[in-house]
């Protein structure tokens, strides 16, 4: 059985926010009485994670995702509650912790702007007190699975996004972490580069079983590498399980779109007894629950003449935009 | 502490940030034209201050020039070192990429006040020394072991408390957010530390000895080179730098416990 190497009890986190009123008046107000209120942001979360598994962060701009990484990582300090990541309490920072993690900030970059990344990439190898030979190596691997080359000799300022990206992860990745933090990694990404990155995160976590933690708002990312996500909504977990179910439970209905050889086809269809969502000439559109599709495609193809059929997913997007604005999932 | 790793990774700070300098050529031009310029007005602005009376505080101008020697050493060690990093540290903060930081297994006060050198503050720290020579040599002042000795302690004890003022104001950031005029306030200070201490009126002394103690970052060391300097001023400077170290040190972790990270 995998252990448990995330496990997140009760936690909460609150800050001090200071609000302002509009215009000139707000403004001089703000200036002398600042007027500051606790918001809680994380409210009472508990989790685990198992070792290897990759667990993606869904929810709104707001609702506490990246909060939530920063806490795992050691970055801000619980407010209430405990948080054990790989044996260690994150805030406490310790130099084995640290070696066995890393952060990665779609919006943020560590690596030296005006040099090549190989500088940066020594860089880090000397601060994780690798010797040269160690960090060669390190960086002709990392660099293959990558599939970076002519970049590592190019100074950062006036490498493509895409490039800058895979050598801020390879930078992140020299120490080989066992538990990635990823917060929006493939942020700006065109859709090649995109694809790419997560091809490299599925291999990565395949070679070195690495627990990788990722927040993202691009729904391929979450549907291509998580198989359990967790769902933030306004600080609380809505939603804690397997992405399949999820999408099963927001969305239980398919919509198949059937082509008849005729329009009395088409009417006799309609009348059969399933629900019909429209209806154009020879063109019928029918709702269908998802345990229900292999009996009544069996049932349509022997009674009916078809001449094709389409079976439609919801957009992912959209069903998965359900869940930003819903507080509580029962599955 | 792992000092051979700290020694390691510090040889790697040198080799990047000269790097990253050497390649924006013209800035280095400038700021080494900068340096020179800067070093012949002060010196002309202190033989304008003495030309009347021949005396700065009851300092002649041999003797005055020994501060001005000291404050462009130092000025060299601000800009070669405190400047590029310090000042980082609003950045840092800011823009919450002090996340990368803390998390590398490394010291984070070692880090971000040793990551970069400006190079083109090592003219200055030569121009000063030159400066130095200069006037050990037209203050006929003896070389000795002992001289030696209480010179080095108290530049590296002005060097503490420089670097620790400037550090403090820094951190404060992590709650204030924008700390930039406090750091340029410090500065402006600074340029006090070219004219002797005595040169100013009792309130003012006291001020910049108790409680920004600029005085003691380039009088101390300049009685030190004319033999004027008493034990007690010594000691006193060497516990006010040591306060002023821990302290820093002491605040910078208290005040990462502050540390919300900026959104993203």
């Amino acid at each position: 059985m995998l252990k448990n190497i995330i496990d997140v009890k009760n936690l909460s986190k609150s800050f001090d926010i200071s609000s302002k009123e509009p215009g000139l008046k707000g403004t001089i107000k703000h200036f002398f009485r600042r007027q500051t209120k606790s918001l809680k942001v994380i409210k009472d979360i508990s989790f685990e994670i198992k070792e290897g598994e990759i667990v993606g962060f869904l929810g709104a701009n707001g609702a506490g995702k990246t909060t939530i990484l920063k806490m795992l990582c050691g970055l801000i300090y619980p407010s209430e509650g405990s948080i054990l990541v790989s044996g260690y309490f994150p805030f406490r920072r310790k130099e084995n912790f640290l070696k066995n993690i890393t952060l990665i900030m779609g919006q943020k970059q560590q690596l030296l702007w005006d040099l090549p990344p190989i500088e940066s990439f020594y860089l880090n190898a000397s601060i994780y007190d690798l010797d040269k030979f160690e960090a060669k190596k390190r960086i002709k691997k990392l660099s293959e699975m990558l599939e970076i080359d002519e970049e590592l000799f190019i100074p950062v300022r006036k490498l493509s996004l895409g490039q800058r990206m895979k050598s801020e992860l390879l930078a992140a990745l020299i120490h080989e972490p066992n538990i990635l933090f990823l917060d929006e990694p493939t942020l700006g990404l065109d859709i090649n580069a995109q694809r790419n990155l997560r091809k490299f995160l599925q291999k990565y976590n395949e070679e070195t079983n690495a627990t990788i933690c990722l927040t993202s708002h691009y729904m391929k990312d979450i549907t291509s590498l998580c198989k359990r996500v967790i769902c933030v909504h306004e600080g609380a977990i809505s939603y804690d399980g397997k992405l399949d179910l999820l999408l099963k439970k927001l969305s239980p209905v398919k919509e198949i779109l059937i082509v008849c050889r005729s329009e009395e086809d088409a009417i006799k269809l309609e009348n059969s007894g399933f629900t019909v969502k429209n209806k154009i000439k020879n063109e019928i559109t029918l709702k269908i629950e998802n345990n229900a599709i292999t009996s009544s495609l069996k049932t349509i193809l022997n009674n009916f003449d078809i001449e094709d059929l389409f079976i439609n997913e919801p957009p992912i997007d959209e069903v998965i935009g359900k869940v930003l604005i819903k507080k509580d999932y029962d599955i | 502490m792992n000092l051979r790793k700290y020694l390691k990774v510090y040889n790697k700070f040198l080799h990047t940030s000269l790097a990253s300098e050497l390649e924006y050529k013209t800035n280095i031009l400038v700021d080494l034209v900068t340096a020179i310029l800067s070093l012949v007005g002060s010196i002309f602005l202190l033989s304008i201050f003495i030309q009347n009376s021949g005396y700065i505080g009851g300092w002649k101008f041999e003797q005055a020039l020994i501060i001005q020697a000291i404050y462009t050493i130092l000025n060299g060690i601000t800009n070669t070192w405190f400047n590029p990093n310090l000042t980082e540290i609003v950045k840092h903060i800011r823009e919450g990429t002090l996340d990368f930081v803390l998390l590398k297994p490394i010291d984070s006060q070692f880090f971000i006040s040793l990551k970069k050198i400006n190079p083109s503050g090592f003219l200055e720290i030569t121009l000063g020394f030159l400066l130095l020579f200069f006037c050990i040599r037209i203050n006929q002042i003896n070389l000795n072991l002992s001289f030696l000795t209480l010179s080095l302690i108290t530049i590296s004890c002005s060097i503490c408390i420089l670097y620790s003022l400037w550090f403090f104001i820094s951190t404060t950031t992590i709650w204030f957010v924008k700390t930039w005029n406090a750091i340029e306030v410090l500065r402006s200070f600074l340029y006090i530390g070219r004219f002797p201490l005595s040169s100013f009126s009792f309130s003012l002394r006291i001020f910049f000895s108790v409680f920004i103690p600029i005085a003691f970052i380039t009088t101390i060391p300049s009685e030190v080179f004319l033999g004027l300097s008493v034990f007690w001023k010594i000691l006193l400077e060497i516990i006010v730098a040591t306060i002023f170290l821990i302290n820093s040190r002491r605040f910078w972790l208290f005040a990462l416990k502050y540390y919300s990270s900026a959104s993203s």
